[in-house]
């Protein structure tokens, strides 16, 4: 016997959860497995479409309109324009971000500086975009060196941003270790907890407001580094705003990502409300068929459970993720081992220069209409098997900022699809 | 790289000779090689995010530091003594899970800690005398349920535990667990013990028209709380596995060594594993699998025991061991047969259900909010993914309660949340935690997995 579902998704990240999401709603028996937590972790939490063509254009204004000139083995390409709209309406649905009301791309400050086009945001970054003129205050703190706000400020300031940009740094409230984690920001904040503050214990969110109100001066918003708050980041936003009297918003920062965790744990809800059934911890390592997917083995050190399903999808990610893996002689997908192509000789794999056009950044499966994996020969390696997500080919995301739509767009179209197979 | 000696090293045309060998830079060693696993940490730090200690304690560096880090540290620096925080780490294991790139964090912090509890502490400290104590639980229980009514009674004394606290550190807070009046083994000697274990899987096996002779047989591995404490759970057990047809042996077993771990007291663990596996690895042998109703003693054998110790028939053990309800979703419709059933009576209830980390790590989080999802006349309500806080004997130790309590306090809230006013969870520690902050009752799913399809 083994562990049953009608369809089974490998790989528990934007690309499977969508997967999972779509077909669950269609009303399909649905389970996913994830080997570790969701990369989404790692990830600024911010939602890209597509920021620049594949020639490096941009930032593009209108990502939709600019999909029918990408190349036809780009994965927007195989799903079309309409369900990419369809996937990001059931983001915009069981999500709680902003930016859906357009199809314009918005454009958001980084912790690096700079300006990024992307499709949508999180509630906590939107009183900060770069479109809005009000003058603007970047509160870095001492101990997190990965958000210098001075910096920020001045490399804000040198893009042309059409708002007056400060950039302060402050000592956090209370007598924090020096790396302290930035799930200890959140949760003192989010229980809003005492925190001594010349010898009396004040409440974090108030000693936060107090140590920056006398920096705001003109300032109509504030932006933080992204840890204010893990489970109530609205409740915080609202407390320091109002004891400020000024917006505030957070700029998302780089891995381990407080925006990127509750995108996660909203969309792992989203999951659950859905009626799927889901497990992390455990990896895929192999399967049986020939063709036809019969069933997967899951390693539970050294125990191997069998899972099986009428319809599987393949959404465990690019070169990062492991879902594509290299090693000197040749790129592999280590779980069908579906074909991956590329050069016999490595030193093809990339690009000379650091920023060049580099061929392993669009590593990955290559798939017919339907996203299902192709052989080297060009037929399809497994009639109830899809691919979504970045361990498909024929794009590099990072370049096009493109990597959370596909995910999306492709998950939502590789679970439609199983779900019909099945329904 | 700003502190690293300035060297003469060239990387595009290496000069350093040919005696220099790169992979070679750390001396070998006869333990377990935890080098690969320090090589792999690109310190994205998520493993810090899911940290329940580092959330609420400000001198805790986190696992990022205490493992990889710390590993590195002792490799490069003959006099470098283990960090004293090691012992603030309360073996919940969420870093392991949480790494995207297989970093063995738990690994690394069992060996630390054993390292720093063998080399560094006084065995004479009152916290060592304690640790040992509290760690050692099969020992005390041993004892105390020989007369369990006393033993409840002198556990809770107050006078006794304002002593205990005052002398040992252990906390006056909490309630100490009762003994059962008939401990699990005493109850299945006079049960008939396996045979008739065997005869009532026949019976099953011919009501559900399978063959007389399936091989179906389990060897259980109850732990000490289910037979010292909660021997219901054992006796839940011990029925839907016969009700499936399953032939149910009961080895010879110590603690499986988990608090043990959590206080650094390898070599106790190490004497007691030993004991537990040789009495499991004959029985896989014998075409057994070892099966085991509370997570910890499941983690236990599945991944530390291979991960610490090298004995003889470990690994076999080790991917022959099942946490119970997981083994029967593998091998029989159990969701199919709780699906069609109707709970009524005692445990027709709402639970409020908290997964213990230990289960978070077997990939069992989710597996009795699933499985009782269609089930009649009960409902079963995750409480998140917050850590109960207590640890074993963690949240036990008087400096850690508040802490313990800190961690626990979002459980708690969701409890109170959640609609029903029985609890549920699979580790007995958690349920003790539970209990301990909203006064609720506690349940094991295997209880509800017996109202639902035996009785």
């Amino acid at each position: 016997m083994a562990i049953e579902s009608e369809i089974l998704v490998v790989g528990g990240g934007l690309a499977g959860l969508s997967s999972a999401l779509a077909a669950a709603r269609d009303g399909a028996d649905v389970r996913l497995v994830s080997y570790k937590q969701s990369t989404l972790r790692q990830a600024s939490g911010l939602v890209d479409l597509l920021g620049y063509t594949p020639d490096g254009e941009g930032p593009l204004t209108d990502p939709y309109a600019a999909m029918a000139d990408l190349p036809a083995s780009h994965p927007y390409q195989t799903v079309g324009v309409e369900t990419v709209r369809e996937a990001m309406a059931m983001f915009d649905e069981v999500s709680d971000y902003e930016g859906g009301h357009t199809d314009t791309n918005a454009l958001l400050p980084t912790h690096g500086g700079s300006i990024k086009p992307t499709a949508r945001y999180p509630r906590g970054a939107a009183a900060g975009l770069a479109s809005d003129d009000r003058d603007t205050l970047l509160v870095g703190i001492e101990a997190m060196t990965d958000f210098d706000a001075p910096h920020v400020a001045d490399h804000l300031d040198a893009v042309g941003v059409p708002f007056g940009v400060r950039g302060e740094t402050i000592r956090f409230p209370g007598d924090l270790r020096a790396d302290a984690k930035v799930t200890r920001y959140a949760k003192l904040l989010d229980t809003n907890g005492e925190v001594a503050v010349r010898g009396r214990n004040v409440p974090a969110r108030e000693a936060l407001a107090q140590r920056v109100n006398p920096l705001v001066e003109d300032a109509e918003r504030v932006g933080f580094p992204a840890i204010l708050g893990d489970d109530n980041p609205g409740a915080i936003r609202d407390a320091l705003g109002d004891q400020m009297g000024v917006d505030v918003f957070e700029v998302p920062m780089g891995p381990p990502s407080l925006p990127g965790l509750r995108l996660e744990d909203r969309l792992f809800e989203a999951l659950d409300e859905s009626g799927a059934s889901f497990e992390t911890g455990n990896p895929i390592v192999d399967f049986d068929g020939d063709g036809h997917v019969e069933r997967v083995f899951m390693e539970k050190n050294g125990a191997r459970i069998p899972l099986s399903a009428d319809q599987y999808v393949l959404a465990t990610g690019g070169l990062v993720g492991k879902g594509v893996e290299s090693d000197r002689e040749g790129v592999s997908e280590p779980v069908f081992d579906c074909h991956v192509p590329h050069s016999d000789d490595r030193y093809d794999w990339f690009d000379t220069a650091v920023f060049g056009d580099h061929p392993f950044a669009g590593f990955g499966v290559e798939t017919d209409d339907d996203l299902r994996p192709l052989s080297a020969d060009g037929d399809v390696e497994f009639d109830n098997l899809r691919a979504a997500g970045s361990v498909l080919g024929g794009y590099d995301f990072a370049a096009e900022k493109s990597g959370s739509g596909v995910s999306i767009a492709t998950g939502y179209a590789a679970g439609a699809s199983a779900a019909a197979e099945v329904r | 790289m700003s502190d690293a000696q300035p060297t003469d090293f060239d990387p595009v045309e290496p000069n350093t000779g040919e005696d220099f060998e790169p992979v070679e830079v750390f001396p070998d060693s006869d333990d377990f090689d935890l080098r690969p696993g320090a090589d792999s940490c690109y310190k994205c730090s998520v493993c810090d995010t899911n940290c329940p200690v580092a959330e609420v304690d400000d001198d805790f560096p986190g696992p990022k530091f205490q493992g990889p880090e710390q590993w590195r540290l002792k490799q490069t620096d003959d006099g470098y003594e283990i960090d004293d925080s090691v012992m603030s780490c309360s073996n919940c294991m969420r870093c392991d899970s949480a790494c995207p790139s297989g970093v063995p964090l738990s690994q690394m912090h069992n060996t630390a800690r054993g390292e720093y509890v063998e080399e560094q502490m006084d065995k004479l400290s009152v916290e060592y005398v304690r640790n040992r104590i509290l760690s050692n639980y099969r020992l005390s229980a041993s004892i105390a349920s020989k007369v369990p009514r006393l033993a409840n009674f002198a556990m809770n004394f107050g006078p006794a535990r304002w002593a205990m606290e005052k002398t040992m550190g252990v906390t006056s807070e909490r309630d100490f667990p009762e003994f059962a009046q008939q401990t699990f083994r005493q109850w299945w000697a006079a049960r008939g013990g396996a045979d008739a274990s065997r005869e009532n899987a026949i019976e099953s096996r011919e009501r559900r028209g399978e063959p007389a002779e399936a091989d179906k047989k389990v060897a259980y591995f109850h732990g000490c709380y289910s037979n010292y404490n909660t021997p219901e759970v054992g006796k839940a057990m011990v029925h839907v596995f016969e009700y499936f047809g399953y032939e149910v042996v009961a080895p010879e077993q110590k603690c499986s060594g988990t608090p043990m771990f959590a206080n650094g007291m390898l070599d106790d663990a190490r004497r007691h594993a030993e004991v537990n596996v040789s009495s499991m690895s004959d029985l896989v042998d014998e075409g057994y699998d070892a099966i085991a109703s509370c997570t910890s003693c499941s983690m236990a054998l599945r991944q530390e025991y291979p991960e610490l110790f090298d004995i003889d028939g470990i690994e076999d053990v080790a991917s022959n061991t099942y946490e119970a309800i997981e083994y029967l979703r593998i091998h029989e419709d159990v969701k199919g047969e709780i699906e069609s059933a109707e709970v009524s009576g005692e445990l027709a209830e709402e639970f409020a259900y908290h997964a213990p980390c230990h289960a978070r790590n077997q990939g069992l989080e989710r597996q009795a909010v699933e499985l009782f999802r269609d089930l009649d006349g009960v409902g079963v309500e995750d409480v998140g993914d917050s850590c109960s806080g207590i640890s074993g004997t963690y949240g036990w130790k008087e400096e850690k309660y508040e802490k313990s309590m800190e961690i626990g306090d979002e459980m708690f809230e969701h409890m109170e949340h959640a609609e029903g006013e029985t609890g549920m969870t699979e580790c007995p520690t958690c349920a003790m935690q539970m209990e301990h902050g909203t006064g609720y009752e506690i349940r094991h799913p295997l209880e509800l997995v017996e109202a639902a399809v035996v009785e």
